[in-house]
């Protein structure tokens, strides 16, 4: 094992991470909003926005993501769509990992006890109320539970970015590999470097959840 | 009989799962003051009802009145949201789960409704809130989550909320059947003293001495119908349906 060379390569891997990381939220902030909307849709009083919307996320769910990557990268220039390796991991991640949020958002309205949205109703809350004031606080930490493990499948997941040539820290593991013909050392610290993003984002994950607390107030 | 109109006006009520009819044309008037219970065996109807007095359940056909408003009134999309919102506001319901807001304290169950559908600031509805807490023997308990209070007090609570309103009606579904027997009392106690104030009130119950207590007017229904109505003396003392008689006997002998 070579210390050394893990000691050499250590800035540079850590300049990758920080790509991996931009690119992980750049996705995180298409999948939020994609989610968002898709959940609207999916719960739209007109069937046609919830059959758009289930049938999205059947697609999504139904097929490869790192096809949905060549689909878009490499297919995408044939429709006029000239995108670079960054733009279009950033956005194909973002839209798949947006489709598996939608379902475990959904998820947590719908585990909300149905009598709760009668008792807002019957008090004369309209939908929107209903949801903003007491369905969405309750879902809440099922919510964040739901997006936060979505948030380290959508950040392992950016590997895949490797593929199309964003420089991430795969793409630039593979580089040094060949460079050093030592793959032990450098995807062990790669390997490293993942897992410290990892633990940094559930550390923030738990932070949200005691910030939200529980659905149930009072209850020890 | 205050006045000329009554204050809940069912007319022809029908409703139908797919092509089991559940409520097969049911007329009610209920007066301004007046308490009506309907009683009747489970899958009787009763709720469902109950329910549709404000659209919680769609009902196929028939007229719903409130105060001389058509409850379900011809318009549609956001203009129906809107005109239905605001007959919701002028009828509390009570349920039998409670259904009080679990991420809120007993004092904001109570003041939200007011506060965010009348406009009223923190401090006058927090102030009707307390009020009404302690009309329902609360007053202590502002500050404590549903999940700390039993059940009876999470009814209490709830009744509360309700009349936070300041409704026309009240609409009661089976409020104390989901009580231990020693806390029926406190939420029946809540409800005489509103009928005493003369509240108008729907009262699905099977507390058939309770009915027999509080109301102007009892349903007995059954399949969808209703079998026998009248004044609870007649109905639940000498029915003159087989059926009623037998349903009575049922129930007494538990």
């Amino acid at each position: 094992m070579d210390v050394a060379l893990i000691q050499r390569i250590a800035p540079f891997i850590l300049e990758a991470a920080l790509k991996t990381m931009q690119l992980a939220a750049a996705s995180l902030a298409i999948g939020l909003a994609a989610a968002v909307a898709l959940v609207a849709a999916r719960m739209s009083r007109q069937a046609i926005w919830r059959g758009l919307s289930a049938a999205y996320v059947s697609v999504i769910r139904g097929t490869p993501l790192l096809v949905q990557l060549f689909l878009v990268f490499f297919g995408g220039p044939q429709l006029g769509l000239n995108l670079t390796p960054f733009q279009a991991g950033a956005i194909t991640m973002g839209l798949n990992i947006g489709a598996y949020m939608s379902v475990g958002l959904h998820g947590a309205i719908i585990a909300v006890e149905h009598g709760q949205y009668e008792a807002a109703r019957s008090l004369g809350f309209g939908r929107l109320d209903t949801m903003r004031l007491f369905i969405l606080p309750q879902a809440a930490p099922l919510m964040l539970r739901t997006l936060g493990v979505n948030t380290v499948i959508l950040t392992k997941g950016t590997a895949l970015a490797s593929t199309i040539g964003v420089v991430e820290l795969t793409y630039s593991a593979q580089r040094f590999v060949t460079s050093t013909y030592k793959p032990f050392e450098v995807f062990a610290a790669a390997g490293i470097a993942y897992l410290i993003i990892i633990l940094a984002i559930m550390l923030g994950i738990r932070g949200l959840e005691s910030l939200f607390g529980t659905a149930e107030r009072g209850r020890v | 009989m205050t006045s000329a109109a009554p204050m809940i006006r069912l007319r022809g009520i029908r409703k139908s799962y797919g092509s089991h009819e559940v409520l097969k044309g049911i007329d009610l008037d209920v007066d301004q003051g007046r308490i009506v219970s309907i009683i009747g065996p489970s899958g009787s109807g009763k709720s469902t009802l109950l329910r549709s007095v404000n659209m919680l359940e769609e009902i196929s056909h028939g007229e719903i009145w409130l105060d001389g408003v058509q409850v379900n009134s011809a318009l549609t999309g956001r203009a129906f949201e809107t005109h239905i919102n605001r007959i919701r506001q002028q009828m509390g319901m009570v349920f039998q789960q409670f259904n009080l807001f679990p991420h809120l304290t007993a004092l904001e169950n109570v003041s939200i409704a007011p506060m965010k559908l009348k406009g009223k600031s923190k401090a006058e509805a927090e102030a009707l809130a307390r009020t009404l807490l302690e009309k329902v023997g609360l007053a202590d308990k502002g500050g404590a989550y549903p999940a700390r209070l039993s059940g009876g007090q999470k009814q209490r609570v709830a009744i509360a909320r309700a009349l936070a309103m300041q409704p026309k009606a009240m609409l009661f579904d089976e409020a104390t059947s989901a009580l231990d027997p020693e806390l029926v009392d406190e939420v029946n106690l809540v409800m005489k003293q509103l009928a005493a104030e003369q509240m108008t009130m729907i009262i699905v119950t099977h507390e058939m001495r309770f009915a027999a207590e509080v109301s102007d007017h009892v349903l007995f229904m059954d399949g969808g119908v209703v079998v026998e109505q009248g004044p609870p003396e007649q109905v639940l003392k000498a029915p003159t349906q087989e059926r009623t008689r037998g349903f009575l006997r049922k129930h007494l002998a538990q």
